[in-house]
């Protein structure tokens, strides 16, 4: 049986949808990331699972019961705010040992859980600083041990390494993934930055406009995207427009159109997969990383307008028969292309995916 | 450009304002200052001499201790009362959704705009012998006797808490605008209640609004002068009115200043002490 439960779930302001039907289920000592652009309703779902919105329509179910009428102060999830939220009057260890003291655990006792926990942490020796004086990383992870220490059912995290440099941002990623495994507790991750949700979850829910767009593990989200939205949003991809040819069983044929302005000529790939209706307008999604670029060929010839080093690959940009196109390639350590080389581009056949819809 | 070199623009930039508070604030305490240490005879009026006979006198008289006494108390009461009225205020004008949110802090704020005489004679109006108190309590069937709060201290007192309980508001409502209302919610869902949350994570962050609201509210009520004045009256004189009775009445200038200069010293290190203990207190915790 699931441990959480969210049963069509919906929020609504005025008329407008923050959240539309969330169907979710998730078992104990999962780490799920919600994912999607600003807006998209991320952190009002993470508010109604915590109690702190109620929901226009929906239930939500912990461990089988019905938390849906619950306050904020008898669900007794964990939560991590964006903005950290610590009480900026009490020290590190009066601000972990909060939650404690409310559940009317003795002085003494509490005081050394608050010890454990910011120990766990590493802030052992921060315990006596009031929050003004500790750096955001440090700030960060007060916030963790504060939410923590109550040992809670869910732990909730709202952007919580969205105020970190990227370097500590990097560190605090695993750091986070495997202080999650160590304790088994389940979570739920809420993140606009996709390399973060495909980094430390077990599964992503992607949303778009209130809707979910897609649950799937990181890999099969990012291999297997179900739309343009998901293949677009997580991970980079060049998104082609073509339209359907005729093809025979198991084969869908696409023609992309030349583009005018390369004095390129209409392409046809065969694809593996249903044919499609003719005439019906589609998009191809390749990921830059899945070409394979070279001095001879085999493969469409490509002349390249920029080159960037980025340090383990090269990014470039190319003009190919099927317009613009980004393409990466690891660093071997030989000099890379340049601009206004002309090179060949070739992909294996199921680097390219396929949707039905118009980009 | 060196840092050593003297750049002239912010003096000159601030000249006007300095010369301005030189001229109308300071000389003219300089000179009470001179004037607090002459003598005066009621027959030639001020002396030519230098003594510090005027400071004995006021120090030593029990009827300026009683008067003394009556001023810090008077304020220590306005501030408390200023307190108790102006943080739940501020708390639940803080919370009111938009529209009325606007709406009331004009309320509030309203009085400031309104002359200290013309509000406190509204005041007298109220409290007089057949003031609208007077007809209230006979309609209640408390009598017939007039009811008058004029000339009290419970008076003076009402009267100044109405007008400056709005500096204890703005003060507060400023540093609960600062909170971060997660802050709140936060403590929320680590399991307390409202209660809880009011007086452990609201309260405490609000406290440096409160304290330095008490600051202005005792320090205007020590050196208050129109609402005394016309609601205490000569029966129940405050440090100000007592120093403006020695001025005009008694026309003993000198002794006058020497009680003006005392109230400004006492109130001086009443403020810097209770700022320093303040200061001491949340140094660590805000900004
Ligand atoms: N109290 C509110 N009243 C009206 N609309 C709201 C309210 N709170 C949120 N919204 C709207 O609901 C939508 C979703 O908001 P939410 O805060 O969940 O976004 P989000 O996905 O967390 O975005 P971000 O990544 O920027 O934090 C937004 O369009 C927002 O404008
Ligand atoms: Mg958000």
């Amino acid at each position: 049986m699931s441990f959480l439960t969210l049963e069509s779930l919906n929020k609504e302001f005025g008329d407008f949808t923050a959240v539309r039907d969330m169907n979710l289920t998730i078992e104990q000592g999962e780490f799920i990331s919600l994912l999607g652009p600003s807006g998209c309703g991320k952190t009002t779902t993470l508010q109604m699972i915590a109690g702190l919105l109620p929901p226009t329509r929906g239930k939500i179910l912990l461990d089988g019961k019905d938390i849906t009428k619950t306050p904020p102060n008898k669900r007794g999830l964990g939560i991590v705010f964006q903005s950290y939220a610590l009480f900026p009057h009490m020290t590190a260890t009066e601000n972990v040992a909060f939650g404690l003291e409310m559940r009317g655990v003795a002085k003494v006792e509490r005081m050394d859980r608050a010890r454990v926990a910011l120990d766990q942490v590493k802030l052992g020796q921060f315990a006596h600083r009031y929050p003004k004086e500790m750096s955001g990383g440090q700030r960060q992870r007060v916030a963790l041990a504060r939410a923590l220490v109550i040992e809670p059912p869910v732990l909730l995290l709202d952007e919580p390494l969205s105020n970190l440099d990227a370097k500590l941002r990097e560190e605090m990623r695993i750091e986070l993934r495997l202080l999650q495994q160590d304790i088994g507790v389940t979570t739920i991750l809420v993140t606009h930055d996709q390399e973060e949700a495909l980094s430390m979850s077990d599964r992503i829910v992607v949303m778009k406009d209130g809707d979910m767009a897609q649950i799937a593990a990181p890999l099969d989200l990012y291999e297997r995207p179900l739309n343009t939205f998901v293949s677009d949003f997580v991970g980079k991809t060049n998104l082609i427009k073509a339209r359907a040819a005729a093809g025979s069983q198991g084969q869908s044929v696409v023609i992309v159109d030349g583009h005018a302005d390369t004095l390129t000529q209409n392409l046809t790939l065969a694809l593996p997969g249903e044919a499609l209706i003719e005439g019906e307008s589609v998009t191809l999604s390749i990921r830059p990383e899945k070409f394979l670029m070279s001095k001879e060929g085999p493969g469409h010839k490509v002349e390249v307008q920029a080159s960037i080093f980025m340090g383990a690959s090269w990014l470039y940009r190319v003009n190919s028969p099927m317009g613009e196109l980004f393409v990466t390639q690891p660093n071997t350590g030989a000099a890379g292309y340049a601009k206004g080389d002309t090179a060949y581009l070739s992909w294996p056949d199921d680097a390219v995916m396929l949707f039905s819809e118009a980009a | 450009m060196s840092a050593k070199a003297l750049d002239k623009t912010p003096f000159l930039m601030t000249a006007p304002g300095v010369i301005f508070f030189i001229m109308l604030l300071g000389v003219p305490m300089l000179m009470t200052f001179l004037l607090s240490l002459h003598s005066y005879d009621f027959t030639t009026g001020i002396q030519p001499d230098w003594t510090i006979s005027n400071y004995i006198e006021v120090l030593g008289d029990p009827y300026f201790h009683k008067i003394f006494g009556r001023t810090f108390g008077l304020a220590l009461l306005v501030t408390v009362i200023c307190v108790l009225i102006g943080v739940p205020e501020a708390y639940v004008l803080a919370h009111l959704p938009n529209p009325w949110r606007s709406v009331f802090l004009l309320v509030v704020l309203g009085p400031l705009l309104i002359s200290v005489v013309v509000r406190t004679l509204g005041w007298a109006l109220f409290f007089g012998g057949k003031g609208v108190l007077t007809m209230i309590a006979s309609g209640l069937g408390f009598g017939e006797e007039p009811v008058s709060l004029m000339f009290t201290f419970t008076g003076m007192t009402i009267a100044l808490v109405h007008v400056l309980v709005p500096f204890m508001v703005i003060s507060v409502w400023a540093s609960l605008q600062k909170i971060d209302p997660q802050s709140e919610d936060a403590a929320l869902t680590l399991g307390a209640s409202k209660l809880t949350v009011l007086y452990r994570i609201t309260l405490p962050q609000v406290m440096p609004g409160i304290l330095s609201g008490s600051i202005i509210v005792f320090a205007l009520t020590a050196s208050a002068f129109a609402t005394p004045a016309i609601i205490g009256g000569r029966r129940m004189k405050v440090v100000a009115t007592a120093a403006y009775d020695e001025y005009l009445s008694t026309l003993n200038w000198p002794l006058g200043a020497a009680i003006a200069v005392i109230l400004l010293v006492v109130n001086i290190v009443i403020i810097v002490s209770y700022n320093k203990l303040v200061e001491r207190r949340f140094a660590k915790v805000f900004e």
